[in-house]
Order: C-alpha cells, then sequence, then structure tokens
C-alpha cells in the first residue's frame, strides 16, 4: 500500500479534476482509461506541474474478464481507488437498443461491482484501503426520461453500502458520491440550473475531503441531500403520474 | 441546442452563442466537420467581437502542458492554457514569459491569434518572436505543424490572424531567464508630452516601459505622464529579506468586482489614483524600487472582473499605433480627445519597436489605448478618430476592435490582400469565423 490512487475513468471531466486534486496533495497516480493514448497530456501535464509520477492503465468495465488481470497487473496497489465511470445515452434511444441497454448496466454497474470485488478482496486481506465509488442521484428514484441509467446507478449505491457493511470489519472504508448536477461534457446539451449545479472541481474537493474524513455517503452540493429527500418521499401514486 | 449569453472584455457586444468545449486533440476533428461554421475562443480578454459568434468552441478545458525544458527554456502546452497557471510553474524555476500583454489571464492561443506584445515590443518583439513551433487544426480538421522555418504562410497568418485560419492546438515557445521573480522598477513623472516623448527615447535601452498619459489634462501639462520603467532583478537588486527566496511566487490575492456599477464610479478610481501618484507628497520626479513581477505586470488583475465598473452598456478600447515620425499625428489626436472630454482620463502610452508582419498589430512607432465607455455618439466620433489615425499611417488593434469599418482595417494594413490569399487556402468555406471577421470582410460564409 502506498500514497497512491487509482482513478478508473480518469479521461472525464471529473476524473481529471480528481486527478489534479491529488496530484496537487503529492500523490502518485494511476489513471485508467478505455484508451489511454488520449491521457499522456494529462500525465504530463501532472508530471510537470506537481511533480508526482503518473501511469496509465488500459481499462474497460464491459471487458469483464480482464479485470482480474488488470488488478494484477499494478505491482505498486494504490491505497485509494476511486471510480469515476459512467455512461448515459438518452433514456428512448438505450431502451430501443439492447447493446445500449446492457452497455448502460455494464458501465455503470456490474463490471465495477466485477472489478470492485477483486480490488475489496485484496483491500480486506490487507485490512486497509479506500473505495469510492461516483454513482448519482438518478439512482435514488427511477424517472421515466432516464430509468435505465438510474437502476444502474441505484444497483451501484446498493453494492457500494452493502460493501461498506462487509468492509467495516476489515478497516477498509467504502465511500458512495453522489453528485447532483455537474457542468460537464455529459451534460454540455443540458440546460442546468445554475444554482444546482456543481463544478468537477467542487465534485474533486468534495471527494479529496470525504476521503480524508472517512465520511460514508457524500452529496457534493449539500441541498441535495433534501431534494433527494422531497422526492423520494413522493407517493408512488402521484410521482407516476408526474413527467419527469 | 443550448445558447448562452456571452461577451468578451468590453461586454460590447453580448450575444447569444452555442458555446461547446474540448478536452482531447483526439475530438477536435469530430467539431470542425460537424459545424458549418465557429471561431474559437480562449478566456474573452479580447475587448470586442474578435471571438464572438454563433457556434463558439471553448479551449480552457485543452490545456495541458505537454514539456518543459527547464535546463533550455522551452515550454509546450495546448492553447487553452493561461499565462498565470505558466507564471506559477515556470517563475520559480528560474524562467518568464517572453512577453506578456497586461493581464495575465489570457490563454497561449489568445496570445498567439493576437499576437500580443508587452512592455518589451522595443526589446523583444511580440509573441510571435518567441514561438517555435505550433499546430493548428484546419479546415476538415486537418493538423498542420507550423512555424518560422515551416509552412511558413500558415505560420505568419496565424500569428495575429484572429482565428481566421483554424484552431490552434499545441505551441511550443521558449522563455525568459530571470535571477528573481522582481522587477526593478522606476516611476518617472513627466510635465507634458514634449517630455515623454522625449523620456521614451532617452530610456529606450530599458526592457520594459510604458506610460500613463492623462488625457483631459489641456494647456501647459497637456499630455502630462508618468512613464514606468522595469528591468528583472538580479539577486543582488533584493533587499537582505527577500534573498533567501528569490523566486518567490506573490500571494494570490484577489477581489471580486462585485456588480456593474456606472461607469462615471471606475473614472474616479482611476482618477485618483492617477492624481495622488501624480501629486503625491512623496512623488518625487522620481521613484525607484522593487516590487513583485505582479504589481508590475498586472496592477489590474488583482480586481477580478473590474470590466464591470464600465457599466451594463460596455464599453471599448480603442487602440491604434502611429509610425514614429508622426508625433504631429498624436499631439493631434490627443488633442480630439481631450476636446470631446472623453469619458477615459487615463490611456496608456508606449512606444513600440521594429515589427512589420503580415497582420501583426505593432509596427515602429507609437501606441496609445484607452478605454472608453459606450455612449450614444461614440461610434460617429471614434469613425473620426479612424481617418485621423489612417491619414498619418496608422492603423487599429483588430483584438481591441469591435467596431470598425473594413475600409479602415483595408487602408491600414498594407499587406491585407496576402493575408487574405492565405485564409482562403487554409480557411477556403468560412468555417473559421466571428462576428468581427464577418464585419470586416474577411472571409465569405
Ligand atoms: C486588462 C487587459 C490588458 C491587456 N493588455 C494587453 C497588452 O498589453 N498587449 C496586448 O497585445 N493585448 C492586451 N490585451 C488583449 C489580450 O491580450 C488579447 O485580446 C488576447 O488575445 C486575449 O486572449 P484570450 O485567451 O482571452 O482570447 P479571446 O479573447 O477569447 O480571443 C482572442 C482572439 O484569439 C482567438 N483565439 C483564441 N484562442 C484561439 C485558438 N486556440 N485558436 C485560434 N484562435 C484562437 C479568438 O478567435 C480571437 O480572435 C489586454 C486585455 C485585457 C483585458
Ligand atoms: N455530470 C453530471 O451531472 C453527473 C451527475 C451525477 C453523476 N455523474 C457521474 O459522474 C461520473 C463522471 O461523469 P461525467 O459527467 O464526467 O461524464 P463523462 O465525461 O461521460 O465520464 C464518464 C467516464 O466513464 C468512462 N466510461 C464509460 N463507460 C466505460 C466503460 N465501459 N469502461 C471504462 N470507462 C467507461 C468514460 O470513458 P471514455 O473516456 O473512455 O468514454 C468517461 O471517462 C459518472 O459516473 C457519472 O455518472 C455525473
Amino acid at each position: 500500500m502506498n500514497n497512491s490512487v487509482l482513478i478508473l475513468g480518469a479521461a472525464s471531466d471529473i476524473g481529471i479534476a480528481i486527478a489534479e486534486k491529488y496530484a496537487s496533495k503529492g500523490y502518485h497516480l494511476l489513471l485508467a482509461a478505455r484508451n489511454i493514448t488520449r491521457l499522456t497530456a494529462l500525465q504530463s501535464d501532472l508530471q510537470i506541474r506537481y511533480k508526482i509520477s503518473c501511469s496509465l492503465l488500459e481499462f474497460d468495465a464491459a471487458a469483464f474478464s480482464m479485470h482480474e488481470k488488470f488488478w494484477q497487473s499494478i505491482s505498486n496497489k494504490p491505497g485509494i481507488v476511486i471510480s469515476v465511470i459512467g455512461y448515459m445515452k438518452e433514456n428512448d434511444q438505450v431502451v430501443a437498443s439492447q447493446n445500449e441497454t446492457l452497455a448502460t448496466i455494464h458501465s455503470n454497474f456490474t463490471g465495477l461491482v466485477s472489478l470492485l470485488n477483486i480490488i475489496a478482496a485484496d483491500f480486506a486481506a490487507r485490512k486497509e484501503g479506500t473505495i469510492a465509488g461516483i454513482s448519482s442521484v438518478a439512482g435514488m428514484r427511477g424517472r421515466q426520461s432516464n430509468y435505465i441509467y438510474g437502476s444502474a446507478k441505484a444497483g451501484f449505491t446498493a453494492y457500494l453500502s452493502g460493501l461498506r457493511n462487509k468492509m467495516y470489519q476489515y478497516n477498509v472504508h467504502v465511500m458512495t458520491v453522489l453528485p447532483g448536477f455537474v457542468y460537464t461534457k455529459m451534460t454540455e446539451e443540458l440546460n442546468l440550473p445554475k444554482l444546482l449545479t456543481a463544478q468537477p472541481k467542487d465534485v474533486a474537493n468534495a471527494v479529496f475531503n470525504g476521503i480524508q474524513k472517512r465520511k460514508n455517503i457524500i452529496f457534493v452540493k449539500w441541498f441535495w441531500r433534501w431534494i433527494m429527500l422531497i422526492i423520494t418521499s413522493i407517493p408512488e401514486s402521484i410521482f407516476k403520474k408526474k413527467k419527469l | 441546442m443550448k445558447k448562452k449569453n456571452i461577451a468578451n472584455w468590453g461586454n460590447y457586444p453580448v450575444i447569444e452563442s452555442e458555446e461547446r468545449t474540448f478536452s482531447y486533440t483526439e475530438d477536435i476533428q469530430q467539431y470542425i466537420t460537424s459545424k458549418k461554421s465557429f471561431i474559437a475562443r480562449g478566456n474573452g480578454r479580447c475587448y470586442g467581437d474578435a471571438s464572438l459568434a454563433d457556434d463558439t468552441l471553448s479551449t480552457l478545458k485543452y490545456d495541458k502542458v505537454l514539456s518543459f525544458d527547464t535546463e533550455k527554456g522551452f515550454f509546450e502546452c495546448q492553447s487553452g492554457l493561461t499565462l498565470d497557471k505558466i507564471l506559477d510553474i515556470i517563475v520559480p524555476t528560474g524562467w518568464f514569459l517572453p512577453v506578456t500583454p497586461g493581464t495575465k489571464f489570457i490563454t497561449i492561443g489568445g496570445a498567439v491569434a493576437s499576437d500580443v506584445h508587452g512592455k518589451n515590443h522595443h526589446i523583444d518583439g511580440c509573441f510571435s518572436a518567441h514561438i517555435i513551433e505550433m499546430d493548428i487544426a484546419c479546415d476538415e480538421g486537418k493538423i498542420i505543424t507550423c512555424s518560422p522555418t515551416e509552412n511558413t504562410e500558415l505560420f505568419w497568418a496565424t500569428c495575429g490572424g484572429m482565428g481566421l485560419t483554424g484552431v490552434i492546438l499545441r505551441v511550443k515557445f521558449d522563455l525568459k531567464k530571470i535571477e528573481t521573480s522582481y522587477i526593478k522598477q522606476k516611476q518617472v513623472k513627466a510635465k507634458n508630452l514634449e517630455e515623454i516623448i522625449a523620456l521614451f527615447e532617452e530610456c529606450k535601452h530599458y526592457t520594459y516601459s510604458v506610460a500613463w498619459i492623462d488625457c483631459l489634462k489641456k494647456g501647459k501639462g497637456f499630455g502630462r505622464s508618468i512613464l514606468i520603467l522595469g528591468e528583472h532583478a538580479t539577486i543582488n537588486d533584493l533587499p537582505a529579506n527577500k534573498k533567501n527566496d528569490p523566486l518567490k511566487l506573490p500571494k494570490k490575492k484577489q477581489i471580486t468586482f462585485p456588480f456593474n456599477l456606472p461607469s462615471f464610479v471606475l473614472n474616479k478610481m482611476t482618477v485618483s489614483i492617477f492624481n495622488f501618484l501624480f501629486y503625491g507628497k512623496n512623488f518625487k520626479r522620481e521613484i525607484n524600487n522593487v516590487v513583485s513581477y505582479e504589481p508590475f505586470f498586472y496592477p489590474l488583475d488583482a480586481i477580478l472582473h473590474w470590466n464591470r465598473g464600465y457599466g451594463k452598456k460596455g464599453f471599448v478600447q480603442y487602440q491604434f499605433v502611429l509610425p514614429l515620425e508622426s508625433k504631429q499625428g498624436l499631439v493631434e489626436i490627443l488633442k480630439k480627445i481631450s476636446d470631446k472630454g472623453l469619458g477615459s482620463f487615463l490611456a496608456v502610452l508606449k512606444v513600440f519597436g521594429n515589427q512589420d508582419d503580415l497582420i501583426s498589430f505593432p509596427m515602429k512607432g507609437f501606441t496609445l489605448a484607452l478605454d472608453i465607455p459606450v455612449r450614444k455618439g461614440l461610434f460617429e466620433f471614434l469613425d473620426e478618430l479612424d481617418q485621423l489615425v489612417l491619414s498619418y499611417g496608422g492603423r487599429l488593434y483588430m483584438s481591441k476592435d469591435a467596431r470598425m469599418k473594413p475600409e479602415v482595417l483595408k487602408a491600414g494594413y498594407k499587406r491585407l490582400p496576402e493575408f487574405l490569399s492565405i485564409i482562403k487556402k487554409y480557411n477556403p468555406n468560412g468555417k473559421f469565423s466571428s462576428i468581427q471577421a464577418e464585419r470586416l470582410q474577411l472571409v465569405k460564409k
């Protein structure tokens, strides 16, 4: 175990912000993404600016058979693993295509479970380590506008809470991150309410502080907790009639 | 599609635009081929409409450092990186920007596209003089490397070309060696225009020089100014308490200008600062001191969004250059400005050194820049000034412009036809175009 962090999905805006935050605190980085040639610029940037080491690893959540090998290939195991991976496409498109449906479920849920099981077992044996997963408030209640993504995130959220419960006895910290809206490539085309929307670096700061303080569940902007409390308490008989 | 209101530093004009971002070189081609027409946008620090269009591509996420040779002083980065972040990296290792404008909140792409000048123009030239090579994504997203020795016409049409050759992606340039992060500064009072012009000549061996000039003063004190000179301080120039950390970065202190104020407020502020300096008891004819690079190069950056001080209607910055022999033109223009009693009290005066590039603004001579709040009758007045500038063989800076007529550009930039023919080659379908380029008839869509 050492002073390094593995970021899964590092090519995303939130992943980049988290990488920069940890680099600025002197951590060494392992950045994982599907296409690592894209990450060479980020790699040189972080090395030059923060004088840390940074290596790039190929990882695809949907390539289940590679997961064991992926973790084995890392010789110096990181003390912190953060998954930023997520996949969201327009819901109707996803529903209409079995491939898209499975991609959504594997990228947001099953692929992550497959890898994190391996990592958690390793951490449990070492009796240390931190696993943080970026899930979504979209998983707290299914809505017609994105229930495939939402249900996959719901699965991931439930997985993380169970894992936290199980890992407690092994001194392994598991944190669930529920960002509300964030300005990223994923949401560039949407009109998001300014007040409710965070910047990637807000998420990065929240993740860093949450891990430092060994938090269980964090919302990036505090009011999302209350917004979701209201949304989840609307009776289903009313909720089902709403266009949400 | 999502549109939002955007404007550059002068808050004039404001337009609706669909602004997109990109983080990876691999994504640029797809964007370029998917759009009929758009313009690259850096940090929006040009004053007018040069980086405005219905579709804009922000480079701010394309901001990675690619290499930094601390031995040779070569720096290579993506175009969206801003100068403030570069300074944070290079200064502690004993290097400085070869050329910097009066704000550090601009991107490298913007530095190239405007071919920016600094207080050291008469010694070190413009930013383009320090570029080793760069990559441009041109029509169809094709990426072309150019430098002063490779694809030279693309290179020279891109420096000062206001984004019209394509999207600048990677820039490699050289840095200036420094011993300390401090500047040995000298401020000298000049009673009038004659005196300040003579002073510029007398002090031309100083690396950095610029003057604040009072545009309203008439009569004997016409053109009274303060000349600000500087050299990078050596360790020996530093007071004992600074010697142990000579390359220290200045503390990041910033206050934000909270909201749009009517324009007279900012004016009052600058007026009182100037008067304080000019008449202040402690202010002898000459002051010498050692200051951090921050207040020397970027005095206004400490106040974020100070442009809001000009009110909702926004302002324009009028910047022109006149050949050195046209001193009389400078007198006439300043007279016209002071007679009009234009809002702007202070202007920045500088003497440029030699430069004769394809489309870059500087040429040997006097350059004057002043901020003027937008109001009725202003543009007509500026049209008259334009004619004066042209009659003395001068021209205007496109990076500050929001209103000049195409004829004025044409008359001022003698090599414009050559520039246009290169644009036609690399941007044949008007893919890269801003509302400024349309107004100035630089590209056909
Ligand atoms: C307070 C203040 C002081 C200033 N002082 C000076 C000074 O002393 N000297 C000086 O020369 N200028 C000065 N300027 C002007 C400023 O340096 C230039 O306007 C600069 O180009 C702004 O860069 P930007 O990144 O904000 O780009 P923008 O303002 O967003 O764009 C400026 C131009 O660059 C183009 N551009 C930007 N990025 C790219 C890219 N990647 N590829 C292709 N085209 C691109 C745009 O299309 C546009 O034409 C000053 C501005 C301010 C606000
Ligand atoms: N933006 C928001 O408003 C918001 C709100 C709540 C939660 N979130 C969550 O925050 C995280 C980051 O989102 P973002 O907005 O930054 O979106 P993004 O840019 O779309 O990032 C998603 C990342 O996941 C990676 N990914 C997707 N499928 C993968 C797979 N099968 N294997 C490996 N990597 C895969 C992508 O990699 P590639 O680069 O290879 O495509 C991409 O880097 C996601 O988990 C998202 O669900 C975002």
